[in-house]
């Protein structure tokens, strides 16, 4: 990579500072234009026809009296997106989840669709297609699913990762195994011995904004798709390898979007809707409703962890194992191996071993949420830690501090970590005065720790300067998160003109090279780098524009705050040239002005937080309030606090939500009882304080300004912060999320009667 | 010369070793000659692998170079949200 992405400490002006965001008028106005907000002429309306059953073989489907229907355009199944995947097992999962072949995996599996005139001719069409299903044995619970008397849900799946290979398909898709040391060894070392078992039930990201989009396939093999996505790119690849298109002639523009947090990091639907387009020789409008999205789109994991730790009294652990078993979906993933990665690498520990157990069940094809598959293992580890503090007397703080990985530890999941960040968030922890403020009746206070990868990714961006000296900044990372605002900073303040002077636009797939998704806690820590290079390459076009305008070697032309200057006392009397001077010249010093940037951003580096939370426990009902509530996290820079901030608030409510209220429930026949924001219950303002954020900003090393990803790791410490708290508060050890009503309740009797 | 830690997933085709020593300077120069040596892992190794440098994971800037001294992992390429 030729962009050299090293830390150089500066003064700066503009990354720092707190201007509105561009994006901000339309969308309180209502003018922003999201997945469903856009219209073609001769459009079409589909709906999908989904599996009422939890695990069916798909005998027989006829769809001629839909297909004669007034009005109906188009009807598709599985037959209409053959299999194209070529051995690709990832994809073909992707290909099933979105149309079942063969069978139905799932409560709300699509198994068909509809194109028609409008909404009410489409759902008459849904009512005329006759599913035949043989209805087979399901399982949705995930220690159920791992037994050996379980329903096998796919005879192809053996079990990885052990030895010897078995010779009989289970549920359970793989074995991971990471860590180091002697366990066997360090828990006889040990003075004290703390294990649990923990459950998490399954959740979802909970976006407002249900998946949409709006397909046209033409006859001449091009196509445009308009979607609600995080990644218009990857969508684009996902949708051309499916249905076999040319990439380059799909042409994939992103809406605004609604929130996404890893749920819209592949398709769902969106196929679907460019098959009907395809067949129907119409623009085709396909938009979820929230009962879809809850029983079709991807959750996170349920899980069942098992978690041991060994300490001496003063508080130095001895051994630590943890065992993970992850939910799926009906397709084998890798979300438990990232549990088993994350799960103790906030601790420098001697003897350490993490086991992950991949399983497959009749519940809808796991998505990423933020952070994935980290926030429940947190949830476990952090929970122990707390016990095993409280056993030897050790202040919870104190025994993190003691056992805290730092620059030289080798983390659980392999290598030595470099500088981190785990102390400082500790240290600040410790002495913010949330720790030590007093509470009240029935309150507590819980604390803990978190960790997330974050990555970086290929990515791609324009800056063009316009005849007037404003300029366009088109980037391909979808904006989640006011990243437009974070890049028109890093722009101004690296070409040294005002913010206001940016316009920054999400580019769509044919105007823009290839971008990957905004995931990983990209989007800024890349497209801000890239952003730098080609602001870069723009200062270098017009350091030789000003030689040219002003007949000097371009040798003798520097630039400095936003002007080009001639250097040295023989220039004396030229004044110095501002983007509007030279961009008012450009078409006679050589045609338009641009700096555009390709590269891999890369070197993101691991990040940590540390969250505090006050709870009050009403005894009675068994319901819980949060009191007070603190997200200390390093950001490297905050290019933009204010959103910085947003990202530390919006994970800490979405893991608040989680650890206690948010769960799939299903029934005895595998439905799914509560697909609606009335019975799945997330966080709304009123249930929650103003949280409180500490950003630290220790540079990070391979960042020009020192950013870091910050969208993820905030997720991470809530459920067991939450969870340390309602124990502390209730007097009794909560291990089964979400820590509801009644599971308080519960747990409170059971004490009683004890 | 760097030794290399692999995954687990790709020790079973790295004729059952967990480390192996690889004359490289870059992430590209290991890969390829970890691809030549072992033909098994070639697959895994073009979609999923990221490469650890003293702490610092690496998912696609093949070019970077390996200081000396340096630990190299070989990890799974993980998803984000």
């Amino acid at each position: 990579m030729s962009f050299d992405a090293t830390f150089q400490e500066k003064k700066l002006k503009s990354v720092g500072t707190r201007p509105l965001r561009p994006d901000g008028v339309d969308k309180v106005t209502g003018r922003a234009r999201y997945g469903a907000d856009y219209n073609m002429p001769g459009q079409l309306v589909a709906r999908v026809l989904r599996s009422p059953h939890a695990h069916a073989r798909i005998v027989r489907i006829d769809t001629a009296r839909a297909e004669g229907l007034k009005g109906v355009k188009a009807v598709i199944t599985a037959a209409d997106l053959p299999d194209l995947t070529n051995g690709n097992a990832a994809l073909f999962a992707i290909l099933d989840n979105c149309m079942a072949r063969t069978k139905a995996l799932y409560d709300g599996h699509a198994v068909a669709a509809v194109a028609a005139i409008d909404a009410k001719v489409a759902r008459a069409a849904l009512k005329l297609i006759e599913v035949e299903y043989e209805i087979l044995p399901h399982v949705v619970d995930v220690d159920a699913a791992a037994r050996p008397d379980a329903p096998v849900i796919d005879e192809g799946i053996f079990t990885s990762g052990v030895e010897p290979k078995p010779d009989s398909p289970s549920n359970v898709a793989a074995r991971s195994e990471f860590g180091h040391g002697d366990v066997e060894a360090g828990f006889a070392k040990a003075e004290v011995i703390v294990e649990r078992s923990y459950k998490t039930e399954q959740t979802h990201q909970g976006y407002i904004e249900p998946h949409a989009c709006v397909a046209n396939c033409n006859a001449d093999g091009t196509a445009d798709l308009w979607v609600c996505t995080q990644g218009h790119f990857v969508y684009r690849q996902n949708c051309a390898d499916l249905l076999g298109l040319e990439v380059s002639k799909l042409r994939v523009t992103s809406s605004e979007i609604g929130g996404g947090f890893g749920g819209k990091t592949h398709v769902w639907a969106e196929p679907v809707a460019l098959a009907l387009s395809r067949k129907a020789g119409r623009p085709v409008k396909l938009v979820m409703s929230r009962e879809e999205v809850f029983r079709a789109s991807g959750p996170t994991s349920a899980t069942s962890i098992d978690v041991k730790i060994g300490a001496t009294r003063d508080g130095r652990i001895t051994a630590a194992t943890s065992t993970l078993r992850y939910t799926s979906g009906p397709y084998p993933d890798t979300w438990a191996e990232i549990g088993a990665m994350t799960s103790f690498a906030c601790y420098d520990l001697e003897n350490v071993k993490t086991v992950g157990f991949e399983v497959v069940v009749n519940r809808p094809k796991v998505a990423a949420y933020r952070a994935p598959s980290a926030p429940m293992a947190a949830f476990a580890v952090e929970s122990a830690i707390d016990e095993l503090a409280q056993e030897i007397g050790m202040d919870a703080v104190e025994l993190r501090i003691k056992n805290a990985a730092q620059e030289g530890t080798r983390a659980s999941y392999g290598p030595v970590y470099g500088p981190i960040g785990i102390g400082p968030t500790l240290d600040a922890a410790r002495v913010h005065p949330h720790m030590s403020a007093p509470l009240g009746k029935n309150q507590g206070r819980g604390m803990a720790c978190g960790f997330w990868f974050n990555f970086g990714g290929e990515t791609c961006t324009d800056l063009n300067i316009s005849a007037d000296g404003t300029v366009t900044l088109a980037v391909g990372t979808v904006d989640v998160g006011g990243s437009r605002a974070s890049l028109s900073l890093i722009a101004a303040e690296e070409m040294g003109i005002p913010y206001d002077d940016i316009k920054a636009v999400v580019a769509d797939t044919a105007t823009l090279g290839y971008n990957d998704m905004t995931d990983g806690s990209r989007g800024t820590f890349s497209s801000s780098m890239a952003t730098i290079s080609a602001a870069r390459n723009a200062i270098t076009v017009m350091r030789e524009r000003a030689a040219l305008m002003w007949d000097i070697p371009v040798e003798d032309v520097y630039w400095e705050e936003g002007q080009a200057k001639a250097a040295g006392s023989k220039y004396g009397n030229l004044s110095p040239l501002s983007v509007k001077d030279i961009a008012a010249e450009a078409g006679n010093t050589g045609g338009p002005i641009a700096g555009h940037s390709e590269l891999v951003a890369d070197g993101a580096g691991v990040s940590f937080a540390t969250h505090i939370c006050d709870v009050e426990v009403d005894p009675e009902t068994g319901a819980t309030s949060i009191v007070r509530y603190t997200v200390i996290q390093d950001a490297g820079k905050a290019v933009h606090p204010s959103y910085v901030e947003g990202q530390y608030q919006g994970g800490a409510a979405q893991g608040i939500g989680w650890a206690l209220n948010e769960e799939y429930i299903y029934g005895e026949d595998g439905r799914l009882q509560n697909p609606g924001f009335l019975d799945y219950r997330i966080p709304v303002c009123s249930d929650l304080p103003m949280i409180d954020t500490q950003i630290l900003e220790i540079p990070n090393p391979n960042h020009p300004y020192g950013v870091r990803g910050v969208g993820e790791t905030s997720i991470v410490p809530p459920l067991a912060a939450v969870a340390n708290a309602v124990s502390n508060a209730a007097g009794v050890r909560l291990s089964h999320v979400p820590i509801s009503p009644p599971r308080i309740l519960a747990a409170l009797h059971k004490q009683a009667r004890e | 010369m760097v030794e290399v830690t692999l995954w687990a997933g790709l020790i079973p085709l790295a004729d059952n070793q967990k480390k192996v020593t690889v004359e490289a300077t870059t992430i590209r120069d290991l890969l390829r000659k970890l691809g030549e040596r072992y033909p098994g892992p070639k697959a895994p190794i073009k979609n999923e692998v990221a490469v650890v440098l003293d702490g610092t994971v690496y998912r696609n800037d093949w070019s970077k170079e390996l200081p000396d001294g340096a630990e190299v992992f070989l990890m799974r390429r993980l998803a984000g949200g």
